[in-house]
């Protein structure tokens, strides 16, 4: 359990000894539950300035601040912590709350206040509040590291993901430079030709990426219109068409008539795009693709079915996060960012939807995409 | 000068398509005899008949230390064999795997260590080294 530091101020002895039993003995449930309870360490000034000294030494986490003391004034005293940005919470007792002082407290950072005279009871109440206000403002710093801390992890992966190409293609400049390719026409055409698929790979990270600091930013302004989601997928299935027939893989259009959605035209493309292409890349020659829109009573459901080489049981999560891509030895020729999934999912949530995906290894995937409209 | 080493018959096992056409390309044109494996399994299948002079193996393949096991293994099979060890910065955890302690490296049993990207020149230079002194051990071979 953790123990907040707590400083009482208060001229009157009897006060400053009442609030300390009170506290002593408490323990603050924020959440009603044990596992954020807090108790309470509990030291006590009797004027303004023996606590300012006391707080030069150790910052308490809550301040029981008298408004009105001998000397220095309780105004006074959060004058001066605001000076000092000493991060602690304070509650003003107050005998006779004024609006005005009220309102001159608030401004110079008191967070509560706590009218005299108080039952044991009301002081809990008000301790309670603070504590809950406390975990909150943790909570708060906690999610900003952390979200610090995926940034940064992104920016590294980033970084190797674009050097990994850059390295290849170097390598090839280098054989041709230092002529070890030789002669034979065929092995430069190779040389050529991976050098090229890697900057296409390179390229396609960068434009993924762009897409996704579009999406994540949300500085560029969608343009929500009326769309189409069959129109959508036929012109998905247009791009991959070729590739397709270059393996003897035949793809099926399932769907309405009309399947009117207000949507980013441009969004629904990448998700598209996104899955149709896999459903092709990841599939066996002779494969199969099936590219189906139904209605449930909320969302758009669009769900694209391949027989290729499906996913192993763990895999289904993993999959939609930034720069994930399943190693193995059925992948490892198959060009990717890791990001086109991920961009799904971010896409299909800003539509109030989701993705997700089933398969077992061997026996292909579907990946099933909802869209509210 | 003609290295003592040429002919001699080269493992190399990446699964990188690009990183194994490249050292291929690059150890036959300095006068390497090469196999490729793209994976462990491929590797250990064909080791045997292979019987190479040296192993290049990369750390990171469809598992983290696919490049230790392989190492261990086929030195447990082949004493003596040299083995270079072939590590990156994986980008998925940002962490090099490249063993530190003398106890982790006598198990991986490499002899070398490169981290990627590596020159092609620093891994002639170490497949040199290492050639010459298994035929200093064990005599030249035909």
């Amino acid at each position: 359990m953790d123990t907040l530091k707590v400083l009482v101020v208060d001229d009157e002895t009897g006060m400053r000894l009442a609030v300390a039993r009170v506290l002593n003995t408490y323990t603050a449930r924020p959440d009603e539950t044990d596992e954020h309870a807090v108790g309470f360490s509990v030291e006590t000034a009797e004027s303004g300035e023996a606590a300012l000294e006391m707080m030069a030494a150790s910052v308490p986490d809550i301040l029981l601040l008298d408004m009105k003391l001998p000397g220095m004034s309780g105004l006074d005293v959060l004058r001066e912590i605001r000076e000092r940005r000493h991060e602690t919470l304070t509650v003003m007792i107050t005998a006779y709350a004024t609006l005005e002082t009220a309102i001159e407290a608030t401004k110079r950072g008191a967070h509560d206040f706590l009218p005299k005279p108080f039952t044991p009871e009301d002081l809990r109440v008000a301790i309670r509040r603070v504590v809950r206000h406390l975990a909150v403002q943790r909570e708060a710093r906690r999610l900003a590291e952390e979200k610090r801390q995926v940034r940064f992890q992104f920016i590294s992966v980033l970084g190797h993901e674009l050097k990994a190409p850059l390295a290849a293609v170097e390598g090839y400049l280098q054989i041709l430079k230092d002529g070890s390719a030789g002669s034979d026409p065929a092995v430069v055409a190779r040389v050529i030709d991976r050098a090229l698929v890697r900057t296409e790979g390179m390229r396609k990270l960068i434009v993924d990426l762009l897409n996704m600091t579009r999406i994540e930013s949300g500085q560029k302004r969608r343009e929500l219109a009326s769309a189409d989601l069959r129109d959508a997928a036929s012109a998905a299935i247009e791009t991959v068409s070729a590739a397709a027939a270059a393996r003897g893989i035949t793809i099926r259009l399932e769907a309405p008539e009309r399947a009117p959605i207000v949507a980013d035209r441009g969004e629904l493309d990448i998700i598209l795009n996104n899955l149709v292409s896999n459903a092709v890349k990841y599939n066996r020659d002779q494969g199969r693709v099936a590219v189906t829109i139904d209605r449930t009573d909320t969302c758009w459901r669009l769900s694209v079915a391949d027989t290729g080489i499906g996913l192993a049981p763990g895999d289904a999560q993993r999959l939609f996060q930034d720069f994930v891509r399943i190693k193995n030895e059925q992948t490892r020729t198959i060009p990717g960012t890791g990001l086109g999934l991920s961009i799904v999912k971010k896409l299909a949530l800003l539509y109030g939807g989701d993705v997700s995906v089933e398969g077992e290894p061997g026996a292909g995937s579907t990946f099933t995409v909802t869209l509210k409209g | 000068m003609t290295p003592a080493s040429t002919l001699a018959h080269i493992l190399l096992v990446d699964d990188d398509e690009d990183f194994l056409y490249q050292h291929r390309i690059q150890l036959e044109h300095a006068g390497y005899r090469v196999t490729t494996a793209t994976s462990r399994a491929e590797a250990e299948a064909l080791a045997d008949e292979a019987a190479p002079d040296l192993a290049i193996l990369d750390l990171m393949m469809e598992q983290h230390d696919d490049g230790f096991v392989l190492s261990h293994h086929l030195r447990k099979k082949m004493p003596g064999l040299p083995v270079i060890l072939v590590t990156a910065v994986t980008a998925e955890t940002g962490i090099s795997f490249t063993p530190t302690s003398g106890a982790e490296r006598a198990w991986v049993g490499a002899d070398a260590f490169l981290a990627k990207p590596i020159r092609f020149e620093q891994l002639r230079r170490e497949v040199e080294r290492l050639l010459q002194g298994r035929h200093k051990g064990q005599g030249a071979r035909g």
